[in-house]
C-alpha cells in the first residue's frame, strides 16, 4: 500500500519543526552545563564568592532553557513510534539501543543531579556539590553522544544487515556502530557547538551588562572566562568540522555534492564553489565564484582524489536501483515459500542495495516491474534539492567565522584589560547572541535535509517510513504542537529576559545593582 | 552465552521491571499534581507540595522516557503499532507531560496570583491526564486494539480514537487516577506535617474504596466478558521474530490461563493485600511502611496484568494472528543480549545515585522552608 502524499509530507514537516525546535535548548544547555562547572570550579579552587553567585546566576538562565529542552525532547522519542512506525519497525533493532543506552547513561544522570544542582547548594560539601554539576554537565554531553550515534548510523548504517526472516535491519557490530566515523564527528562536531552557543549567550549578556556598567565584577568574570571558552570551542567547530565525514558512503557523497552544488565530476582537486546561484532544472550554477583546490582539500583530505559531482552519482544511484530490483524480486521468491540455494545466492549478491529497490515503492507497488522511466525519477529522487542545501550551508558557515571574530576580539580585548571600554566590542557581543542558535539550526537543516529521500541513508526511504495515518491526524498533531509550543516559546523568552534584566540581583544576596550595590 | 528463548523471557520479566520503576516513581509525581489545587489552599500550602518532590521527579519522569526507548529497543513492532495506532491518544499523553517540566520550573519564578493559579492547573492536568490515559490504554490492551500488519510488517489500525473511550477502558481510567492519586498522597503524607499531612492521609478514604472497589470490579468485568488469546500454532520460541509464523485463537478464558499457572494468582493477592494495607496504615498517618505497601501493591497490580497477557504483549482484535507475543516481536538475539548487560551495568548504578539523591534532599517540608528559601525553591 502507498502512503499518501500528504501525509509523508505533514511528517516530515512535523518531525522538522519539533526537531529543529528542541534544538533550541539543546545547545545551550550542552554549553551552559559546561560553563557552570568551569565556574564552579573556579568558586571552589578560590573560595571567591563572587564565582558561586556566578554559578548560580547562569544556572537560574540554565534552568528555564532546561525545562524546555525536557519538555521538547520527549516530543521527538514519542514521534519515531507515532509517525515513524515503519522505521521503528525496520531499524528498531539498531536505532532503539542507542536510545535506550542514552536513557541509561545519560538522562539518569543529568535528571536526578539537576535537582541537586538547584537545591542542594546548603546540603552538600563545596566538592560534593561541584561533583554534581561536572556529572550534570557529563550526562548532557553523553546524551549527545547516543542520539548522534544513532543520527550518525542514519545517515551512515554500518554495523548492521538486513534480516529476511524478520523484514527488518538488525544490528551485526556494536563497535562498528560505535566508532562510526560519521557519527564520530558529528559527536565532537555538535557538542562544541553547544559549547560556542553557552559560551556567546554568556558573552552577549555580560556585555549587556557591562554596557550599561551594572555587576562590573561579576560581568566582567563572566565575560572572560566565556571568550576564552567560547574561542577554544569556535576553533574545534571549524577545525574538527564534520567535512570529514562526508567521504563516508553513497549518500552523503551526494550531499556534499549538493551542498557544494558541484553538478559535475572535476579532475583533482575539485574548487569551491564559494557562492552562485544553483539552477537544479538545468543542473548548473550561474555566476559561480571558485577557489582552486579547496573543496579538493576538505572532502578527501587530497590533492589527487576526485570529488564526484551530481550527475555521476545520479547515474550510479541509478546502477544501485537496478540492482534493488533484483534484490526484491528474490526478497518477493523467498516470501513466497522459494528458499533454494540459487535465490538466497542472488538476493545475498544484490541486498546492499534493497533499499534503492525500496526507492520504486513510490511508483509502483510491485518494484520489479518499473519502466525506464520510473527507474529515472526514482534516480532524480536520490538527488536532494540543491539550491537550499547551498544556502543553509554557506548560512552556517558565515555565522561560524563570524563568531571566529568576535571571540577572538573579545579574548584579545580580555587579556589586556580594555573590553569594557570598547563599546563597539560589547554590543557585536549582544547583536552576535542569535549567530550560534542560526549555525546550529542551519546546519541540523544540512544534515537532513541533504539526506533526502532517505531516512537510514540508501536503506530506507522517507516515503516507506511514515505511519499509516490520516491527514486528520497529523493536522491534530500538528496544530496542537504549533499551538503549545508558540505559547511556552512566549513564556520562555519573557522568563528569560525577566531574568537578564534583574541580573545577579534575582539572587536576592543583596550584592548587586538592583539592590543598591555596583 | 544466554539463549534466544531464555534471553526474551528475561526481558520481559526487564520491561516489567521498567514499568513497575516508572509507575512507584513517576506515579506519586503525577498523584501529587493531581491533587494539587485540591490539598493546597494557599500559594505557602501548594508549594510546600510541590517542594517535596521538587528536587526528585525529573530522575523520575526517565523512568517513563526508558519505558520508551526499552519497547523500541527491545520489542520495536510493540513500539511501532502502540504508538501510532494510538496516535491521539499518545499525543494528548505528550501535550499533558509539556505541562510538567515548565510547570515545576516556571511556576513560582513570577510573584502573581494569576500566574501561579494558572501554571497550578497546569500541574494538574499534566499529573491527571496521564494516569488517566494510561489507564484506558490498559484497558484496551485487555480486550485487543484493532490492528493488522500486511506481508511487509507494516502496521494498519483500524479503530478510532473515539473508540477507545468504551466503558471498561474508562473504569480502567479511573482506577488508574485513582490509584495514582492514592500512592501520591501516601507520599506527600510521609514527606509533610501539620494540616497538608492530615489532608493527604484524610483523602485517602476516598482514593483507597474507589480503587480497590475499581480494581476488583474490572478484574470480574474481565474474566466475565472478554476472552483470552491463546498460540494454536508457532514456530518454536527461539525462532526469528516474525509475528505472522503463527495461529492464534481469541475464547479462551483468563481463568483457565491462571488455573493453568496458579503461582500466578500471587500477583493479584500481593496487589490487593499491599493497597490495603497502605490504606490502612497511611489514613492513620501516612509513613514509610504505607509507602512501601503501595508501592508493592502497585507493583502487584501491574504483574496482574502482565502474568495474565502472558506470553502475549498486545492482541489484534480484528487478526489475531498479528498479535505480539514475546517469541515473536522482540528486536534480534545480539540486541537483546547487548541490551541486558547495558541494563546489568547501569540499573546497580542508577539505583545508587538516584538513592543518594533522595537521601541529600530528604526531610519534611514546611512552610518555613519555603519562606526562607522563597527564590530558590519552587
Amino acid at each position: 500500500m502507498i502512503t499518501g502524499e500528504d501525509v509523508v509530507d505533514l511528517s516530515r514537516l512535523q518531525f522538522g519543526l519539533t526537531a529543529l525546535y528542541h534544538f533550541l535548548f539543546v545547545p545551550l544547555t550542552l554549553g551552559m552545563t559546561f560553563l557552570l562547572g568551569i565556574m564552579e570550579s573556579v568558586y571552589v579552587m578560590t573560595g571567591k564568592q563572587v564565582y558561586k553567585d556566578m554559578t548560580r546566576y547562569w544556572g537560574k538562565l540554565f534552568g528555564i532553557n532546561f525545562a524546555m529542552g525536557v519538555t521538547t525532547g520527549i516530543t521527538l522519542e514519542f514521534q519515531f513510534g507515532t509517525n515513524w512506525a515503519y522505521y521503528s519497525h525496520y531499524v528498531g533493532d539498531i536505532f532503539g539501543p542507542l536510545l535506550a543506552s542514552e536513557g541509561w547513561m545519560a538522562f539518569f544522570l543529568e535528571s536526578t543531579l539537576v535537582g541537586l544542582f538547584f537545591f542542594g547548594w546548603d546540603r552538600l560539601s563545596k566538592v560534593q556539590h561541584l561533583t554534581v554539576t561536572w556529572l550534570l554537565a557529563f550526562g548532557t554531553n553523553f546524551s549527545a553522544l547516543w542520539i548522534l550515534l544513532a543520527n550518525g548510523w542514519m545517515q551512515y548504517p554500518v554495523g548492521s544487515e538486513f534480516n529476511f526472516d524478520t523484514l527488518r535491519m538488525e544490528m551485526t557490530s556494536f563497535a562498528d556502530v560505535f566508532f562510526n566515523p560519521v557519527a564520530q564527528v558529528k559527536f565532537v562536531h555538535t557538542v562544541a557547538a553547544g559549547y560556542v552557543t553557552g559560551s556567546m549567550f554568556v558573552l552577549g549578556i555580560s556585555s549587556w551588562f557591562l554596557l550599561h556598567q551594572r555587576d562590573v565584577g561579576f560581568a566582567r568574570r563572566s565575560f572572560s572566562i566565556a571568550s576564552a571558552f567560547g574561542l577554544a570551542s569556535v576553533l574545534s567547530v571549524i577545525v574538527l568540522g564534520d567535512e570529514s565525514g562526508y567521504t563516508s558512503g553513497e549518500v552523503q557523497k551526494i550531499k556534499l555534492a549538493a551542498i557544494e552544488a558541484e553538478w559535475e565530476t572535476h579532475p583533482a582537486p575539485a574548487g569551491f564553489t564559494l557562492i552562485g546561484f544553483p539552477d537544479q532544472e538545468r543542473q548548473e550554477t550561474a555566476f559561480a565564484i571558485k577557489l582552486p583546490w579547496v573543496l579538493g582539500l576538505i572532502a578527501t583530505r587530497s590533492i589527487d582524489e576526485d570529488v564526484k559531482g551530481i550527475k555521476d552519482l545520479r547515474q550510479e544511484s541509478i546502477s544501485h536501483i537496478k540492482s534493488g530490483m533484483v534484490a526484491y524480486g528474490e526478497l518477493q521468491k523467498m516470501r513466497e515459500g522459494d528458499k533454494s540455494p540459487a535465490v538466497k545466492t542472488a538476493f545475498d549478491q544484490h541486498k546492499a542495495d534493497l533499499g534503492y529497490g525500496l526507492l520504486l515503492k513510490k511508483y509502483t507497488e510491485k518494484v520489479t516491474d518499473a519502466s525506464e522511466a520510473q527507474l529515472a525519477q526514482a534516480g532524480d529522487d536520490t538527488i536532494p534539492k540543491v539550491a537550499p542545501l547551498f544556502w543553509t550551508f554557506r548560512i552556517m558557515v558565515v555565522s561560524g567565522f563570524t563568531m571566529l571574530f568576535v571571540f577572538a576580539m573579545a579574548l584579545y580585548h580580555c587579556a589586556t584589560r580594555t573590553a569594557d571600554q570598547k563599546p563597539w566590542l560589547l554590543k557585536l557581543a549582544v547583536w552576535s547572541i542569535p549567530l550560534p542558535w542560526i549555525a546550529a539550526e542551519t546546519g541540523w537543516f544540512v544534515a537532513e535535509y541533504g539526506r533526502q529521500p532517505w531516512t537510514i541513508a540508501g536503506v530506507l526511504p522517507t516515503h516507506m517510513s511514515v505511519s499509516h495515518l490520516s491527514s486528520g491526524q497529523l493536522w491534530f498533531s500538528m496544530g496542537g504542537l504549533v499551538t503549545f509550543y508558540t505559547v511556552l516559546l512566549i513564556i520562555e523568552l519573557y522568563l528569560m529576559l525577566k531574568y537578564i534584566r534583574l541580573g545577579p540581583s534575582s539572587l536576592h544576596t543583596g550584592r548587586y545593582f538592583l539592590e543598591g550595590k555596583a | 552465552m544466554i539463549d534466544y528463548e531464555t534471553i526474551r523471557v528475561i526481558w520481559w520479566l526487564f520491561t516489567g521491571v521498567v514499568a513497575i520503576g516508572f509507575t512507584v516513581t513517576e506515579g506519586f509525581d503525577f498523584g501529587i499534581g493531581a491533587l494539587l489545587p485540591f490539598l493546597g489552599k494557599s500559594d505557602v500550602e501548594r508549594r510546600v507540595i510541590l517542594n517535596t518532590i521538587g528536587p526528585n521527579w525529573e530522575g523520575n519522569q526517565v523512568w517513563l522516557i526508558l519505558l520508551g526507548g526499552a519497547l523500541f529497543a527491545v520489542w520495536p513492532p510493540l513500539y511501532a503499532t502502540l504508538f501510532s495506532g494510538l496516535y491521539v491518544a499518545m499525543l494528548l499523553v505528550l501535550f499533558s507531560l509539556f505541562m510538567r517540566p515548565t510547570g515545576f520550573d516556571f511556576r513560582s519564578k513570577v510573584d502573581d496570583p494569576t500566574w501561579r493559579n494558572a501554571w497550578d492547573w497546569a500541574l494538574f492536568a499534566g499529573g491527571a491526564l496521564p494516569p488517566i490515559l494510561l489507564g484506558v490504554l490498559v484497558g484496551n490492551l485487555v480486550q485487543g486494539l484493532p490492528y493488522r500488519l500486511d506481508q511487509d510488517l507494516r502496521t494498519f489500525y483500524e479503530g478510532s480514537f473515539w473508540a477507545l473511550l468504551n466503558p471498561f477502558a474508562l473504569l480502567c481510567g479511573v482506577v488508574g487516577l485513582a490509584g495514582m492519586a492514592f500512592h501520591g498522597a501516601i507520599y506527600l503524607g510521609w514527606r509533610t506535617e501539620g494540616v497538608i499531612h492530615r489532608r493527604a492521609c484524610a483523602v485517602l478514604d476516598l482514593l483507597g474504596p474507589v480503587f480497590l472497589v475499581g480494581l476488583t470490579v474490572a478484574i470480574l468485568w474481565t474474566i466475565a466478558a472478554f476472552g483470552r488469546p491463546e498460540i494454536t500454532s508457532m514456530a518454536d520460541t527461539a525462532a526469528p521474530s516474525n509475528p505472522l509464523n503463527k495461529t492464534v485463537t481469541l475464547n479462551n478464558s483468563w481463568l483457565a490461563h491462571f488455573a493453568a499457572h496458579p503461582w500466578m494468582w500471587a500477583a493479584p493477592v500481593v496487589g490487593v493485600a499491599g493497597m490495603l494495607t497502605a490504606w490502612l496504615t497511611g489514613r492513620k498517618g501516612s509513613s514509610g511502611l504505607a509507602f512501601l505497601s503501595s508501592s508493592i501493591g502497585i507493583s502487584g497490580v501491574l504483574l496482574t496484568l502482565g502474568f495474565a497477557l502472558f506470553p502475549f504483549l498486545l492482541i489484534s482484535s480484528i487478526d489475531p494472528r498479528s498479535s505480539y507475543t514475546i517469541w515473536d516481536a522482540s528486536a534480534s538475539h545480539f540486541n537483546l543480549l547487548l541490551s541486558f548487560w547495558i541494563t546489568v551495568v547501569f540499573l546497580p548504578i542508577v539505583l545508587l545515585y538516584t538513592r543518594w539523591a533522595y537521601k541529600v534532599m530528604w526531610g519534611k517540608v514546611t512552610e518555613r522552608d519555603i519562606l526562607q528559601d522563597s527564590h530558590t525553591l519552587y
